[in-house]
């Protein structure tokens, strides 16, 4: 008996087990399903799953208490995590006080930051000077989460549904209209203006004063955001499509990458760096930190924007 | 200064440009710049490291004209150099042997984005393997972690979206753990920059209260890391990562992405920490237990199993588990064996991974061991590769999988502790066994043919150049790696020797 069990379970080893969510999960819906048959199917991938042996193997551990150790495993793991981490505080030495050499850095950037990277702003001669390469980084973070929501978010035959109208019109970016309204569109007018304005003076001040092309571009794209919401998309793809927000953020991209090259380069190489500093205060300063902050700060509007149109409406503009 | 030294600069530079070109190229221009792009920055890396390795020192280059403490810094040495090259090797054969499954699987308009995301993680990958930079590590620790996501849900089927949001929770804990450390460490040293870091630290260390923080700073990085390269409690997101993946997303996630987070590690520990701080915190007995727990239990996983990708991807829990257990022994031959076995289960893997959905493709694209019956007759080509990767990884003499397995015997023996020697030995011993179980069950399935249900005109061998060929290549390297083991450790202990 107990041999011919095991010969059982060894064979079902060899075989593989049977896949209960396969033919579930696998492909995108059939554009000629109706809602019936998807409702059957649904209904015949939850009775699978509960036939299984495993899944009601869960499914009892869920009835009696699983649910219960996990979340009490889960805060004792919190309470514990914020405990090791008060304690290190509490072991930290006093700012500045027991180990001065801490401070060998800081002190740097604050006493000739002006002098070095001729920024009014210390902090942006810090992330766009002496530190560029993890801005370059970060902005390159941005441009990697447009792309990942593009992928998740943008309309293609695999990630609709096919019941939704516009299925057959994926190419046509039309649709979703924003409902217009009144007040809105009034308040808009009067607003939007200031916004954008206010957006390009953070970007161009980014070298002299708080801003910079993260803040400003920020101010810029929920500029856009609003513009979108008070007149409605088909205003905005009168004049910013798919193809626009590519190149703009292309050319940012590319001209960020290239100019901070040509820095990296002439610096290691200890060659004469031909890039003017200004002088300190006036909107021309700060050799290269204006034009990377521009670049940058057209990145952060069209990825705000492009996150925004993405959601709303699983494109961009355009075609 | 030679003109060779701004090579790993370049390699970054020109990698991030690629990625925004490939954005707005179409999507077979896309795909076709990004395979020439891998081959011609295979030989720049080959370029660094024939230049380090004639010179026989590392060089630092200063990213702007701000040098060591005060701008960022890369550094480039003989290991950092191989590694580089070597994974350059894997991408490209990647990239070039999973073309064809990318465009069945992805859709259309969506491909160079596909690409574009591969570009960013090249540049991600090279700059973390050259960087001297804690916080450039971070930076570009965070393109890798939103890459590896955008190339898991690109299949846009319900089990890659929810893998994808799993390995994303699992990878942001990582990250954010990563960061806590970092940050506490910059409080205590003041300094991002790896070297000055170590300076510091060798004065902190002598102060017992010091030392405490900074122990509990390194394990929560240590943590955050681990997480993000699957160590034993932390490698449940692998199976559906690795098993539902388009073919280069998988190969690439499990042979190159975890490794570089492993490799970082590594870089922290001798670089930023210091190796001889390092050994007197308890953390790498912890990863020594852990990474030994860890090969025991992914292989069970791996038996039990229900289809050839999961079983392939709990493998590679196993692997890691090796990987960290060299860690916890310490030691110039434990690092050694630890990253030797980093670039012998990369080639493993991703040829693992390249391989079984052309035996699924055979068999009525399905991966349940049961439809793989005779699959490699069907297909002999990918066969051929899956037998030499299963060979690989149970560690048959020849090939890479028996060389690292040596490698970590010999470190074992020189911890000098009769408990670790056991331990290691034991585990190295179960978990062959255990490879050898599943491995050769799967052999014999895909081989074997008891129906006679292959015909004359079944046998479909593959003779596309652009599959074979890479495949050859990731063939060819595992030998290497296996038969000439000696050149290849050697020159691990002389970059190890640059490291420190």
């Amino acid at each position: 008996m107990i041999l011919s069990e095991w010969k059982k379970k060894f064979f079902r080893w060899l075989d593989g087990d049977y896949d209960v969510m396969a033919g579930i999960m696998d492909g995108s819906l059939e554009p000629d399903e109706s809602h019936e048959e998807i409702k059957h199917d649904r209904k015949e991938a939850h009775d699978r799953l509960t036939s299984s042996n495993y899944s009601r193997s869960m499914i009892h551990a869920e009835q009696k208490g699983f649910y219960a150790i996990y979340l009490a495993v889960a805060v004792v793991s919190c309470i514990a995590l914020i405990g090791v981490l008060l304690f290190a505080v509490s072991l930290l030495p006093r700012y500045g006080q027991e180990n001065p050499r801490t401070l060998e850095v800081s002190e740097r950037y604050v006493e000739k930051g002006l002098e070095e990277t001729g920024a009014v702003n210390v902090v942006a001669g810090m992330i766009l000077d002496y530190r560029a390469f993890d801005t370059l980084g970060e902005s390159h973070v941005l441009f990697t989460a447009l792309l990942c929501v593009m992928i998740l978010l943008r309309k293609d035959r695999k990630n609709m549904d096919p019941h939704y109208e516009d299925y057959y019109l994926i190419g046509d970016d039309t649709y979703y209209p924003v409902s217009k309204d009144m007040i809105m569109h009034k308040v808009g007018m009067f607003i939007l203006p200031s916004i954008f304005l206010f957006g390009i003076y953070i970007l161009l001040n980014g070298q002299n004063g708080p801003g910079g092309g993260f803040s400003g571009g920020a101010v810029m794209g929920a500029g856009m955001i609003i513009f979108s919401a008070a007149f409605g998309f088909d205003q905005v793809d009168r004049f910013f499509t798919m193809k626009l927000s590519m190149i703009v953020t292309f050319v940012s991209l590319t001209f960020y990458c290239f100019a901070k090259g040509y820095v990296f380069f002439m610096g290691a190489n200890h060659l004469e760096n031909h890039i003017p500093k200004g002088i300190p205060g006036a909107i021309l300063s700060g050799g290269l930190i204006l034009p990377l902050d521009i670049a940058v700060g057209f990145v952060v509007a069209c990825t705000m924007f492009g996150f925004f149109s993405l959601f709303w409406r699983g494109s961009i503009g355009g075609d | 200064m030679d003109f060779i030294r701004n090579f790993p600069m370049l390699t970054v530079i020109l990698s991030l440009f690629s990625g925004s070109l490939c954005f707005v190229l179409k999507g077979k221009t896309a795909r076709n710049y990004t395979i020439l792009y891998e081959i011609f920055l295979l030989f720049v890396c080959g370029t660094i490291l024939w230049y380090t390795v004639t010179t026989g020192q590392s060089f630092t280059y200063s990213m702007g004209e701000f040098s060591a403490p005060w701008g960022n810094e890369l550094r480039a040495g003989i290991l950092e150099a191989m590694l580089a090259s070597f994974f350059m090797v894997i991408m490209a054969a990647s990239v070039l042997a999973g073309y064809r499954f990318v465009h069945t699987d992805i859709d259309e308009s969506k491909v160079n984005l596909y690409y574009a995301l591969l570009n960013l993680m090249t540049a991600a990958l090279m700059a973390i393997i050259w960087t001297n930079d804690l916080f450039s590590g971070y930076v570009f620790l965070e393109i890798l972690t939103l890459t590896s996501c955008g190339i898991l849900i690109v299949r846009e089927i319900g089990r890659t979206t929810l893998a994808a949001v799993r390995y994303m929770i699992m990878n942001l804990l990582g990250s954010g753990l990563f960061l806590l450390g970092l940050v506490l460490l910059y409080d205590l040293t003041g300094h991002l920059l790896m070297v000055p870091m170590q300076e510091t630290i060798a004065e902190m260390a002598r102060n017992p209260r010091l030392l405490m923080a900074l122990t509990i700073s390194t394990g929560i990085l240590t943590i955050g890391l681990s997480i993000k390269g699957g160590l034993f409690p932390f490698h449940f997101w692998m199976p559906d990562t690795y098993g539902w993946a388009t073919p280069t997303s998988a190969s690439i996630l499990s042979s190159l992405v975890s490794k570089a987070y492993i490799f970082l590690l590594i870089k922290i520990f001798y670089r930023g920490i210091g190796i001889r701080i390092f050994a007197l915190m308890p953390i790498k007995n912890i990863l020594l237990v852990l990474g030994i727990l860890g090969m025991v239990f992914g292989s069970i996983q791996a038996m039990q199993a229900g289809n050839i990708n999961r079983m392939v991807a709990f493998s590679s829990a196993a692997q890691i588990g090796y990987i960290f257990m060299g860690i916890g022994m310490g030691g110039t031959a434990g690092y050694t064996a630890a990253i030797f076995h980093i670039m012998a289960h990369s080639v493993t893997k991703s040829m693992l991974f390249l391989t079984t959905p052309r035996l699924a493709e055979v068999s009525g694209s399905s991966l349940i061991f049961h439809n793989l019956q005779a699959s490699a007759l069907r297909d002999r080509n990918a066969g051929l590769f899956f037998l030499i990767g299963s060979f690989s990884m149970i560690g048959i003499p020849l090939f890479a999988g028996f060389a690292s397995k040596l490698q970590f015997a010999l470190a074992a023996v020189e911890t000098g502790s009769t408990i670790r020697l056991l331990a290691v030995m034991l585990a190295l011993a179960l978990s062959s066994l255990l490879n050898a179980m599943y491995f050769i069950r799967t052999l014999i399935r895909i081989y074997s043919d008891p129906q006679g249900t292959v015909k004359e005109g079944d046998v479909r061998a593959m003779h596309r150049p652009g599959y074979n060929i890479p495949m050859m290549c990731l063939a060819a390297v595992n030998l290497f790696l296996g038969l000439f083991s000696w050149a290849v450790v050697d020159l691990i202990e002389r970059g190890l020797r640059m490291f420190g």
